[in-house]
């Protein structure tokens, strides 16, 4: 199954990425965006066997530093239904 | 004196950290491979050298502080082996956990390749008793990830306890309160973003991380 990922920086850390994506954007005249906040997406695909739990235990082991981010897990809605 | 420098995929400062160390004790280091899962027994310092292991995958020093390696590089630190984090090393303490914060990409998103003037805030660590206080020196830096964060309980804390040991005199990569290098409680762990194996030679320009080294390995 697919399981998506999203690591963001948390609030109040400073993202220079998303900063920088921000003033491009307006360099190409496209206004009304008040802030950009740049992220990953992972996706794993991965037997049904593996449990939620062990994907949060990947995810405060590997995949986000919970120093600086969080993470997001979004499951298959037809095997759980949980959207995190 | 018995020092070992742990070598990763994209370590690019490996064989300067070695002479450094090579150059104050006399003896060569030991380079250990990160997939190797015990160290040489004996040693007393353990150098984690600068580079960009692992491509800076997922995020600087992310992969690198998952290696083999690094068990027995905690249970070393554990025990009191002096450990010293250069660059992406210090990337990597941060996130094998025996440093608190995170380095995060340079505020300006510049990679920003210099000499930078430090101070050196506590002169009283195994690290830095070489230095004379009051003194400001140059180290050069050479990093993209190398602004330092961490939340304000822990700066307060880091700063109370004397624990933040270099800081840069004047503002390059966006690091809170202008941190370049801090230690862990212990007085055991230091990582700094500065080099200080690229300054211990006339010809390098200046020779201010000398006294470190004469200091970690007394």
């Amino acid at each position: 199954m697919k399981v998506r990922i999203f690591v963001t920086l948390k609030d109040g850390v400073l993202d220079p990425q998303g900063k920088a994506i921000h003033h491009a954007l307006e360099s190409l005249d496209f206004s009304g965006v008040n802030d950009v906040r740049a992220g990953k997406l992972i996706e794993l695909d991965v037997d049904p066997s593996v449990s939620r739990e062990e994907i949060d235990r990947m995810c405060d082991k590997l995949l986000a530093n919970t120093v600086i981010e969080n993470y997001e897990i979004e499951l298959p809605e037809m095997t759980s239904g949980t959207v995190s | 004196m018995r020092s070992a420098v742990i070598v990763f995929p994209g370590s690019n400062c490996d064989r300067d950290m070695a002479v450094a160390l090579e150059t104050v004790t006399g003896q060569k280091p030991h380079m250990v491979w990160h997939g190797d899962s015990e160290l040489p027994s004996g040693l007393d310092v353990i150098a984690i050298p600068g580079g960009f292991s692992y491509g800076d995958y997922l995020r600087s020093g992310a992969m690198a502080s998952r290696s083999n390696i690094i068990k027995p590089v905690m249970d070393a630190a554990q025990r009191g082996v002096r450990i010293l984090g250069v660059c992406n090393g210090f990337q990597i303490l941060t996130e094998m956990g025996l440093l608190p914060g995170a380095l995060m990409r340079n505020s300006n998103i510049h990679f920003v390749c210099k000499d930078a003037e430090l101070d050196v805030v506590n002169t009283d660590t195994i690290f830095t008793s070489g230095y004379l206080e009051n003194t400001p020196i140059l180290t050069p830096v050479a990093h993209h990830d190398g602004n330092f964060f961490a939340d304000t309980y822990t700066l307060d804390r880091l700063e109370n306890e004397d624990r933040v040991v270099f800081r840069y005199r004047s503002e390059i990569n966006g690091s809170s309160r202008n941190i370049a290098g801090i230690i862990n409680e212990a007085g055991n762990v230091l990582g700094m973003m500065p080099h200080p194996e690229r300054a211990i030679d006339k010809k390098h320009g200046g020779t201010d991380g000398l006294p470190l080294f004469e200091s970690l390995l007394g």
